[in-house]
C-alpha cells in the first residue's frame, strides 16, 4: 500500500528525522549537564542552540584522514552504511494517519531487518580501520547485536500476536482501546533494554567502550565520515523512540492535540528517558552483558511470548 | 532492578537542583585583595613614580621575566628609564613585591590578560604605571627616605633628626 503523498512525506520525514538527530547531541548535552548540576553548551546563540552547526562547521574543517593501513573501500563505505540503513527504517514509520513513507504490510519485519543490517557497518567499521582496538570493538557489536537482536524480535511478537498485523499503521490501530504498554509491559522492558542495546547507548556502548576501547569501532575515522556515526547514533535512538512510541504508545492517538505532536511529544519523552538512562547506569562487563542476553532476557521474552499466546488462545478465540 | 529505578529517580532528581557552573564573564569570581596577579607599578600620594630603579625585583624575580634601566631625573631622584615585564614568563610568585623597599611594584587581583600575539604580553613602562598608590595609600618614599633630592635637604624627611654636626663634640 501506498501513502497518499509518497514524496511530500520522504521529504518531510527526511528533514524532520536529521534535524532532530542533530539537534538530539545539543538536547542530550543539556540534559546530562542538567543532571550533572551544571549547564552544558550555553553560548553559541540561544541556550547553545546553535552548538551543532559550530560542531558540523568543526568536524567538516577537520582533516579527513584515511590510514595507510585501512582496507581503504570498506573504510570509506562503513559510515555510510549505518546512516542508510536507519534512515531506510524511518520509511515505514507511520507518523501520523496519512504522514507515512511506504505503509508495508511487514514493517516491523522491515524495520527489524534493517536494525540488523545496521551492525555491518559496525564491524566492517572495526575491521577495516586495522587496528586491534578497532577489531575489539567491532567484535564486540557484533556478539551484542546477534544477542540482543533475536530477544528483541521475540519481545515485539506479543504485540503482533495482540494485533494480529506485522504492519505498523495496523498496529497502531489496534491500540485504539488501549496502549499495548499495558497487556505488554515485559515486551516494553525487553524492548527498551534491547533497543538500548541496538543503538548501542549508554550503558550498552561497549563497542565503543571509550575508558577501554579507545573509541572502539571509531577510533580510526576522523571528519565527517566520524559524524556520520555519530549523527547515525542519534537516528538509531530516534528510530527506537518512535517506534517504542507506535508499538507501545499508540502512536498518534491521544486527545486534544493534532496527531504528530502527539507522536512527537511520545517520541522526544523516549528519547530522554534514553538520556537519563545514559546520565544514570554504568556499564556493564562483556560477559555480564551475553549472560543477561542469553540466560535472563531471551527466556523472559519466549515466556512474555507464550503467555500471551496462550491467553490469547484461551479467551479470544 | 530496584536499584536501576531507583538511579534513573535520583538523577532525575538533579533536574531541580542548583547548578554548580558559575557563569564566568558574566558573574566574575571573586578575588582577594591580596590575588597574586597582573604586575603594576604605583604612584606616591603626590603622583610621582614610586619606583627607584633599585633592581631588586629583577634580581628576586626567579624566571627573569623583569628588565629595567636606572636612571636620575634633574631633581635627584631615581627612576627607571624603562620598565619591561614579560608576562608570558612571569609566574606571578610575588617575590618582586616582597623585594621591593618603595612598594612601588605590586601585585593586583586580576588575571584577565589574554592576548592574541605572545608580544602583546611584554608590557612596558606606561602599560604597567597606574595613576593611584595601589594597596599602601599614605606611603611616600621620598618624604621618608633620608635622602637628599631637590626640594627636600638632609633631616627634612618626615620624622627625621636634623644631621649631626660632625665637628661638634657635643651631642
Amino acid at each position: 500500500m501506498i501513502s497518499p503523498h509518497p514524496i511530500a512525506a520522504l521529504i518531510g520525514i527526511l528533514i524532520v528525522v536529521l534535524s532532530i538527530a542533530s539537534g538530539l547531541i545539543w538536547i542530550e548535552r543539556r540534559l546530562l549537564a542538567l543532571w550533572q548540576d551544571r549547564y552544558g553548551p550555553n553560548r553559541v546563540g540561544p541556550f547553545g542552540l546553535f552548538q551543532v552547526l559550530a560542531d558540523t562547521i568543526k568536524l567538516l574543517a577537520k582533516e579527513d584522514w584515511i590510514p595507510p593501513f585501512a582496507d581503504k573501500p570498506v573504510f570509506i563505505i562503513a559510515p555510510a552504511i549505518i546512516m542508510v540503513t536507519v534512515l531506510m527504517s524511518f520509511a515505514v514509520l507511520p507518523v501520523a494517519p496519512g504522514i507515512i513513507i511506504s505503509d508495508l504490510s511487514v514493517a516491523l519485519l522491515f524495520f527489524l531487518a534493517m536494525s540488523s543490517l545496521g551492525v555491518y557497518s559496525i564491524v566492517l567499521a572495526g575491521w577495516a580501520s586495522d587496528n586491534k582496538y578497532s577489531l575489539l570493538g567491532g567484535l564486540r557489536a557484533a556478539a551484542q547485536m546477534l544477542s540482543y537482536e533475536v530477544f528483541m524480535g521475540l519481545s515485539l511478537m506479543g504485540i503482533v500476536l495482540l494485533a494480529g498485523s506485522f504492519s505498523l499503521t495496523d498496529i497502531v490501530h489496534a491500540q485504539q482501546r488501549i496502549w499495548f504498554i499495558v497487556p505488554q509491559f515485559l515486551g516494553f522492558l525487553l524492548f527498551l533494554v534491547a533497543g538500548l542495546a541496538e543503538t548501542r547507548r549508554l550503558p550498552f556502548d561497549l563497542p565503543e567502550a571509550e575508558s577501554e576501547l579507545v573509541a572502539g569501532f571509531h577510533s580510526e575515522y576522523s571528519g565527517m565520515k566520524f559524524g556520520m556515526f555519530f549523527v547515525g547514533e542519534y537516528l538509531g535512538i530516534t528510530l527506537i523512540s518512535a517506534m517504542i512510541t507506535i508499538l507501545f504508545f499508540g502512536g498518534w492517538m491521544g486527545p486534544v492535540l493534532p496527531p504528530i505532536v502527539w507522536f512527537l511529544i511520545k517520541t522526544f519523552f523516549f528519547l530522554g528517558l534514553f538520556i537519563l538512562i545514559r546520565a544514570s547506569l554504568p556499564r556493564p562487563r562483556f560477559d555480564q552483558l551475553m549472560a543477561w542476553a542469553w540466560k535472563l532476557m531471551l527466556p523472559l521474552a519466549l515466556a512474555n511470548l507464550l503467555v500471551t499466546g496462550a491467553v490469547l488462545l484461551a479467551f479470544y478465540r | 532492578m530496584f536499584s536501576i529505578v531507583r538511579t534513573l529517580w535520583d538523577v532525575f532528581l538533579h533536574s531541580f537542583q542548583r547548578r554548580v557552573t558559575r557563569q564566568y564573564p558574566e558573574q566574575p569570581a571573586y578575588l582577594p585583595p591580596r590575588w597574586r596577579g597582573r604586575i603594576v607599578l604605583s604612584r606616591d600620594p603626590d603622583g610621582g613614580e614610586r619606583c627607584v630603579a633599585c633592581y631588586l625585583c629583577a634580581i628576586a624575580c626567579p624566571v627573569d621575566c623583569i628588565a629595567l634601566q636606572a636612571t636620575e631625573d634633574s631633581n635627584g631622584r631615581r627612576y627607571p628609564e624603562f620598565f619591561r615585564i614579560n608576562f608570558s614568563r612571569c609566574i606571578f610568585c610575588g617575590y618582586c613585591e616582597d623585594a621591593c623597599p618603595t612598594y612601588a611594584i605590586q601585585l593586583t587581583p586580576d588575571f584577565e590578560m589574554s592576548e592574541y600575539k605572545r608580544q602583546n604580553l611584554v608590557y612596558e613602562k606606561e602599560d604597567l604605571l597606574i595613576s593611584g598608590t595601589g594597596k599602601y595609600p599614605g606611603y611616600n618614599f621620598w618624604r621618608v627616605a633620608g635622602v637628599q633630592i631637590d626640594g627636600k635637604d638632609k633631616g627634612q624627611s618626615e620624622r627625621e633628626e636634623p644631621p649631626t654636626d660632625l665637628r661638634q663634640l657635643l651631642p
